[in-house]
């Protein structure tokens, strides 16, 4: 095959598109995955006992991009046990991921 | 007395030093193997697959023969050679051709061909995919699903290089001169993913191998250095500075069902992509499902490594010096070079139309994590969000386009060979 320059760039121009067009279904696919899932789930969660209420809420740490739930825990006094972890371990910071910080009392 | 000088003669001729005095590009390329050596040894660039791939270059180049002196021996010093070598291109030019089969490959061939089988048909690249697949988890992807426009954003490099390298003929002069399926190989260096360079190199141009994957590797190594000066130049400190909010937290199901429906869709829509996507996303369920974790622990650990030492090593065996010498392995590390700066620079333009169009709640500085070479590229990303800001936590939102690159630049080989292949 032999190609001028204006066929390369017909080929590019195609070709991204049918990368952003292969990306956007997958995107609309996972926007349709995570609406049904989560209608299932609503009505599960709505019918579980009420018993969780009475243990103390967490409180999401500020600035994570993750899902650490904070017990009982202030923002500073975490930042310290993840750094001792990560000191401990010799792992950088950024490596470990920590679920939950509770207080132990 | 005659016949000790005759066994020496004869002993001689049969080492390998004699032949480093028939071309000086030999002794050239042994050292560039040392270089390559030195540089994932003491370096430490890309050391997994650098040090493989530059020991494959130094075994082949020691008794490689040009066809040109080949062609000076008479038949029995032909075939003693042929019997010292353990990479034997002649007999890949033979199947590139169709004359010969991969059972005589079997059959004749030495331990670097037999190993090199595994890259010509495809398989080595697949499950490294099927381990990078067990390995990623696609969470951040699937918080943020918006994460998948900056990774096709990213793919810009590979077309973009898919054109330069195109019109190499009329920027040199017609000295560095590459067929479309050439600038196609060199065009998805820019997707900055090796396997996914490896896999389509081997089906469109198996002649620049060795050039494209050292291209490809040496560049997702020096990644921290060529992306934060592009990022600086073409984000503003406020840009840099912007908090992401918090990811939302994605459930199992979501996570399960993810791999199943990529691969329903993106094979569907295109068929050429199944060994590397279909791969990926199975091994993404081996770690997922929670009932696989021994097939999940071995695709990420065993598999990979074995994997990654026969694939290494075969790749560079490919590095023949009077193969890689060529000006137009210098127009491949340029236009390689490019790809990536192109494919950051993608990424970024779109992270900032984003950052606008979402009123300044996304950091653009996540879209140069498209460019795939996971998890590298979601760190540059931290690193300088973090420069701006010390308070600012990019890594995960980062880790969205990232491997959305990866999707994105499999999605882009697969189209290159569904074009290019045929």
């Amino acid at each position: 095959m032999t190609l001028d320059l204006g066929g390369y760039a017909l080929y590019s121009v195609m070709g991204i598109c049918v990368v952003f067009v292969a990306l956007i279904l997958i995107m609309a696919m996972i926007k349709i995955l995570v609406a049904v899932t989560e209608k299932k789930a609503a009505p599960a969660a709505e019918a579980a006992p009420a018993a969780a209420t009475s243990a103390p809420e967490p409180v999401l740490a500020p600035g994570t991009a993750g899902d650490l739930c904070l017990y009982d825990t202030d923002p500073r006094d975490a930042a310290m046990v993840m750094a001792i972890v990560a000191d401990e371990l010799k792992k950088p910071l950024n490596e470990l991921r920590f679920i939950s910080i509770k207080e132990v009392k | 007395m005659e016949n000790v000088a005759e066994v020496l003669y004869n002993l001689w001729t049969q080492s390998g030093f004699s032949l480093l005095f028939t071309d000086p590009r030999q002794v050239i390329m042994i050292l560039i193997a040392l270089l390559l050596l030195y540089l994932g040894l003491v370096k430490k660039f890309e050391p997994l697959l650098l040090v493989g791939i530059a020991f494959g270059m130094l075994l082949t180049n020691l008794t490689a023969v040009s066809p040109d002196y080949l062609a000076t021996l008479s038949e029995a010093d032909q075939a003693k050679l042929f019997e010292m070598q353990i990479y034997h291109p002649a007999l890949w030019d033979g199947y590139m051709n169709g004359t010969i089969g991969l059972g005589e490959i079997m059959h004749e061939g030495g331990l670097l061909d037999i190993l090199y089988i595994g890259v010509k048909v495809g398989l080595y690249p697949s499950l490294i995919f099927l381990g990078v697949g067990a390995m990623t988890d696609f969470g951040p992807l699937l918080a943020n699903p918006k994460s998948l426009l900056l990774g096709a954003a990213a793919q810009f490099g590979i077309f973009a290089a898919f054109v330069l390298a195109g019109s190499m003929a009329g920027i040199t002069g017609g000295i560095i001169n590459f067929s479309p399926e050439q600038a196609a190989s060199i065009g998805i260096i820019g997707g900055a993913d090796g396997p996914t360079a490896i896999w389509l190199t081997t089906k469109l141009a198996p002649e620049l191998l060795a050039p494209i994957a050292i291209a490809a590797y040496s560049y997702m190594a020096l990644i921290p250095l060529i992306q934060p000066p592009l990022m600086r130049l073409l984000t503003t400190e406020e840009e840099r500075k912007i908090k992401m909010e918090q990811l939302r937290p994605v459930s199992k199901t979501q996570k399960i069902l993810f791999p199943i429906i990529v691969t329903i869709f993106v094979i569907l829509l295109l068929p050429s992509v199944a060994p590397l996507l279909g791969c990926l996303m199975l091994g993404n369920l081996f770690r997922e499902c929670g009932l696989t974790d021994r097939l999940s622990d071995t695709a990420q650990n065993a598999l990979m490594n074995i994997v990654t030492i026969f694939l290494s090593v075969s790749v560079g065996a490919t590095a023949l010096y009077y193969r890689f010498l060529e000006p137009s392995t210098i127009g491949i590390i340029v236009l390689g070079l490019l790809a990536f700066e192109l494919a950051t620079f993608g990424g970024l333009i779109l992270g900032k139309i984003m950052c606008k169009l979402s009123g300044g709640k996304i950091n653009p500085l996540i879209g140069s994590a498209g460019v795939s070479a996971v998890p590298m590229a979601a760190r540059v990303s931290q690193i300088e969000g973090a420069k701006a800001n010390p308070s600012n936590f990019l890594l995960m939102h980062a880790m969205g386009p990232n491997v959305a690159g990866v999707i994105g630049s499999a999605v882009a080989a697969g189209f290159l060979l569904a074009v290019f292949g045929g």
